[in-house]
């Protein structure tokens, strides 16, 4: 059964360094609160597992968290560039980061797989890419049935999926509504999940597209109002474009990001 | 009535949707242009982005591939595993917009990096969607301003296949889709010859020399038998255009030209 912690126990809990994690969240979702959690215990050496790293992992590759990332799109969807990424990968700043790079599809595929409990995923992709000369977790098998040659992938199995979701009722059970991502893969594929939640409600509203996560699949559940900005929660505020398109210049610069961090992420 | 040659780029592009196409979208320009075509002469196209939203039609162009706005406008919609398992590699989608910070002579498409990929000048955002919508979808059409660095002799980086490196590829590797269909830039509308998958110039938009695109392309342009001239922009086609990235412009608090 899920256990309802602050989010400085659950992250202290379950996030260790040198651990495999994935924040999930397609654009939508995204959980800021806990990712910021990790910058604020100097949690180093981890393995950042997301198919958009997002200002979210920007930020947490700035700060030094990261040891190696797997992604497959890392952009500031609709301005440009991630800056500290491009600063961590072109100039090895702060420090060099080993990168796993994917297709969507592949990710996608990958994150099914770990919930599915199987070693690894297969899917008609990569064709006549160069990713899988650059990445040798790309493989091509051929189908046993028909012969045709596939792609294949390891599964994703993070020690620790974090995601943020609009509600978590009273007996722990988790609802998200709206764009719903791979948040349900991620989740049922790691080892341990913390879930971040706008409230806790009595009741889940009736929608026609939304996940529930049981109670009994969800490590822990923190109460984060806000939890997702500058991203968005479905319901309750929308994604912050504004600062979306401000990041480009505080990002660009390594004592602008520091100085912003220090001050919206950091303890005082 | 005077138009840039972005609003040219994003009209031509808009008018080879079909209004019984499913359409794979992508951010920026291929996102207006596809509007552009719903809200004129494609009411029934159908939109679907990656963030799972199918059948949407948003009122102003989002910033982002999983705006809210894509989720409340849409029919219904589905999670990312689901978008690329069922609706993209089910061979369900007619037709994927693409671009890129590269393209050569047969549409492959380099959005990886600028140089050398271990130490790369530029590093830029990967594939996303790209590499299997480049192969999953019926068709692809590519839209993409013209330069020397971006139209190139020889890709950085291959991340998603068009034709194939001599024109080829896809055959061999078991792609039975089209590819690339059609390229539009901001000088001019290209298809692939018949017989080479070389993209040669159909039409020039107006006022575009055939030297001006040769001094922008980094390969030895092929030109059709009969280029003919793009249709400049209608008075209809403008007016929707400009509604809509003025509506997106207040939405979002940011200049028209930024979309």
């Amino acid at each position: 059964m899920s256990e309802r912690l602050t989010l400085r126990e659950a992250v202290t809990r379950f996030v260790h360094p040198g651990a495999t994690i994935a924040l999930e969240g397609f654009t939508h979702l995204i959980p800021f609160a806990a990712g910021h959690e990790i910058v604020r215990q100097g949690i180093k050496d981890l393995t950042l597992v997301r198919m958009t790293p997002d200002l979210l992992y920007d930020q947490m590759i700035g700060a030094g968290c990261a040891k190696k990332l797997i992604f497959s799109w890392g952009g500031n969807p609709g301005v440009g560039s991630l800056h500290r990424l491009r600063d961590a990968v072109e100039r090895g700043w702060p420090h060099p980061i080993e990168i796993e790079e994917h297709s969507h599809a592949g990710m996608a595929h990958a994150y099914a797989a770990g919930a599915a409990g199987m070693p690894c995923a297969f899917l008609r992709g990569y064709r006549g890419s160069e990713l899988p000369r650059v990445n040798p977790n790309i493989r091509f098998v051929a189908c046993p049935f028909t012969g045709e040659e596939l792609a294949c992938v390891p599964a994703i199995r993070p020690d620790v999926a974090i995601v943020h979701a609009q509600k978590a009722d009273r007996d722990g059970n988790v609802f998200i509504g709206g764009i719903v991502g791979v948040q349900k893969e991620a989740v049922l594929a790691a080892a341990q999940s913390i879930v971040t939640v706008e409230e806790i409600v009595d009741a889940f509203p009736a929608s026609s597209n939304s996940v529930i996560l049981p109670s009994w699949s969800v490590g822990a559940i923190v109460v984060a109002p806000g939890g997702a900005r500058p991203s968005y929660a479905h319901g309750y505020y929308t994604r912050d474009n504004a600062f979306y398109v401000a990041w480009d210049a505080i990002s660009r610069d390594r004592t602008a990001f520091q100085a912003w961090m220090d001050q919206h992420v950091m303890p005082r | 009535m005077t138009y840039s040659p972005s609003e040219m780029m994003t009209v031509a592009a808009a008018r080879a949707l079909a209004n019984d196409d499913v359409c794979f979208v992508g951010i920026g320009m291929p996102s207006a242009a596809c509007n552009l075509a719903r809200l004129t002469h494609a009411p029934r196209l159908r939109l679907v982005y990656e963030s799972g939203t199918i059948e949407t039609r948003p009122t102003v162009l989002p910033l982002s591939i999983g705006d809210g706005e894509l989720c409340e406008t849409a029919l219904t919609t589905v999670s990312v595993p689901e978008m690329f398992q069922y609706w993209l590699q089910g061979g369900r989608i007619t037709v994927g917009f693409l671009g890129g910070a590269q393209i050569d002579r047969f549409g492959n498409l380099n959005t990886t990096v600028i140089g050398d990929y271990a130490h790369p000048k530029v590093r830029l955002p990967g594939s996303g969607g790209a590499t299997e919508i480049a192969t999953c979808c019926g068709k692809t059409y590519i839209v993409m301003k013209q330069s020397r660095r971006t139209f190139v002799e020889k890709l950085d980086f291959l991340t998603s296949l068009g034709h194939g490196p001599t024109g080829t590829e896809r055959a061999p590797l078991g792609v039975r889709t089209q590819g690339p269909v059609l390229l539009v830039s901001d000088l001019c509308v290209m298809t692939p010859q018949p017989d080479t998958r070389e993209f040669a110039v159909v039409s020039l938009h107006p006022g575009v020399s055939r030297e001006q695109v040769q001094a922008e392309t980094g390969w030895p342009v092929r030109f059709a038998a009969h280029v003919t001239e793009t249709p400049p922009p209608s008075r209809l086609e403008l007016d929707t255009l400009r509604d809509l990235h003025a509506r997106t412009a207040r939405a979002h608090g940011t200049a028209p030209g930024d979309f």
